[in-house]
């Protein structure tokens, strides 16, 4: 059975339609990623989900229960940590996950256990009774998320769990994600523009752009699926035709000043292309990842913070052409 | 049953964290007992010189200052919940179990505890400046504040439903707060007004809060203690039914 079923769900803002006829299937136990830029709609649908944010048509199901008929029957069965800081910073980590626990009717001899727990899980304990506000942005995230497994909730939603932490922090987080997940199998839908995250965290990742499902697999199938190796050409004089021609070249596709191609093994096959290539100024060639599987069905990048130089240099020649 | 005892836990959280962020935030309760003792000290002492009242200017509006600390601890704290809108805090909240009807009354508790604890701060200072208080007219004046606190609490709350970002939450004092205190009759008697000004004090629930406790703690008083009481209960029927709609069609 599916944990998250979604038929349809559409969000419209005025003119806007910020998520458009969302299908997913969500499996039990599954770690489902929704990938795009920010604007994508990402958030708009976790809100849907969590019955924080009516649909304006369309349905959804958490758990079996119908987000417009049982919200409360739906809110018992999710956990939620939000992009922005949600917790009180008056109070200190222990009460913000007492207030929780409270809210959650966790029966009321059981909440110093399940604190100390849960704090445990994220490595928090020492600092039970800092105030929240003594805290690194790091730290808060743990401990909300923390307070989001406080009631043992079936599905977890995570939206941008890393967002704004740096590289470090954000390392120790997808491994309590995947512990996490491991230890009590539970469902976790999470939401990022991180491509890397989604790679790494995710069994199944769905990539969304203007409020729409794009492509929807696995991250390897995804990756796979664009047939090789992504092999950037530069070059004042190049001789595409001859370049289709080879039999290992799957694709062919002018992005900017540079040609893009996908090529089967590409570090076996580099020096024949170059061979008949032309005149060539720059070369680079990479496994796929993510971002380019968003490319290629975009035709647009999605990172925009942590863009290496070669990001840049292609974003600025696409602004140029365009 | 069940329901029940989920449903007090549910209101106990909130009053529970309104709680603790009031011990900690000591600066804004000192600042805010600041206000009415200044007003009382330094304008009472002005206009007790001038005033038509008599000698006892100090002791007519003493009332009006239990009642203003009401209307602004009320009325800030309540209208607060858009600061808890603007950190999702108040999503972690509405995301629980519970129906926004248990969440309101919560609030209600916290926010009105808080103000309470304030209005007492200064009813102990009054028994010390020497009002003539009673063991009655102390339980009677709590009472009264109490129920006045439920109103203007809701009050601030539907306010705070309303608004979208806290830079309006600054002309609550200008639009609702200082209107509130000014048109109550705190610090001057409500007969032999012109007729406009006559209507909106009749419109400001204070303005039966400060009659009756003056019938409470001074014995006098136009309409008598129980008839304000009652009204101010009128009053808190109304601001909590439509609080509860607020805060049900409250849009994130």
């Amino acid at each position: 059975m599916n944990t998250i079923e979604t038929v349809n769900l559409t969000k419209k803002y005025e003119e806007i339609t910020a998520v458009d006829s969302l299908g997913l299937s969500v499996k039990k136990g599954e770690i489902f990623g929704l990938l795009g830029p920010n604007g994508a709609g990402k958030t708009t649908t976790l809100m849907m989900l969590s019955t924080l944010l009516k649909p304006t048509s369309g349905s959804a199901y958490i758990n079996g229960f119908d987000v417009l008929k049982e919200p409360s029957k739906v809110r018992a069965s999710i956990g939620m940590v939000f992009q922005d800081p949600s917790s009180d910073e008056i109070l200190t980590a222990y009460e913000n996950l007492k207030l929780h626990a409270l809210l959650y009717n966790i029966p009321v001899k059981d909440i110093n256990k399940k604190i100390e727990k849960v704090l445990g899980l994220v490595d928090l304990q020492k600092r039970k009774d800092d105030l929240v506000k003594t805290f690194s942005g790091g730290m808060r995230r743990r401990m909300e998320i923390a307070r989001g497994l406080l009631h043992e909730p079936k599905i977890f939603f995570l939206d941008e769990p890393t967002i704004g932490l740096d590289p470090q922090t954000r390392e120790h987080i997808w491994e309590y994600i995947k512990s996490l997940a491991k230890e009590t199998g539970m469902t976790i839908i999470l939401t990022t523009h991180y491509m890397e995250e989604a790679d790494k965290l995710c069994d199944r990742v769905a990539i969304i752009d203007e409020g729409k499902v794009v492509a929807l697999d696995s991250p390897d199938s995804l990756k796979r699926g664009l047939g090789g190796d992504i092999v950037l050409l530069k070059g004042s004089k190049l001789e595409i035709e001859a370049i289709r021609a080879l039999p290992f070249v799957k694709a062919v596709q002018e992005q900017g000043a540079y040609l893009q191609l996908s090529i089967e093994e590409s570090g076996k096959h580099l020096q024949e292309l170059l061979k008949v290539a032309g005149v060539v100024e720059f070369v680079q060639a990479h496994s796929p990842d993510l971002n380019d599987v968003f490319l290629h069905f975009t035709g647009r990048e999605i990172r925009e913070e942590e863009g290496s130089s070669m990001d840049r240099l292609r974003a600025i020649s696409r602004a140029k052409t365009k | 049953m069940k329901t029940i005892i989920k449903n007090i836990k549910g209101m106990y959280a909130i009053w529970y964290r309104e709680f603790k962020v009031f011990t900690r935030e000591r600066t804004r309760v000192v600042s805010s007992l600041l206000m009415p003792l200044m007003w009382y000290f330094i304008f009472g002492g002005g206009m007790g010189r001038v005033a038509a009242v008599g000698s006892d200017y100090h002791l007519f509006i003493f009332p009006g200052f239990l009642v203003m600390m009401v209307i602004f601890s009320s009325l800030f704290n309540g209208a607060y919940i858009v600061w808890d809108k603007k950190i999702d805090f108040l999503k972690e909240v509405l995301i629980a179990p519970l129906s926004r009807t248990v969440i309101f009354f919560g609030k209600v508790a916290g926010c009105m505890t808080d103000a309470l604890l304030q209005a007492m701060i200064l009813l102990i200072a009054g028994i010390i400046i020497r009002i003539p208080f009673t063991p009655v007219s102390v339980i009677l004046t709590i009472i009264m504040l109490f129920c006045l606190a439920v109103g203007l609490v809701s009050m601030g709350l539907i306010m705070g439903s309303f608004m979208e970002s806290p830079e309006s939450y600054g002309i609550i004092s200008s639009v609702v707060v200082y209107p509130l205190f000014l048109l109550s009759g705190a610090l001057y008697p409500l007969n032999n007004l012109p007729l406009w000004l006559n209507i909106l004090t009749r419109l400001d629930p204070a303005s039966y809060a400060v009659d009756g406790l003056r019938s409470a703690i001074l014995g006098t008083s136009a309409a008598g203690y129980l008839p304000n009481l009652m009204i101010i209960a009128g009053f808190d029927i109304v601001l909590v039914l439509t609080g509860t709609w607020a805060f049900n069609r409250m849009k994130l």
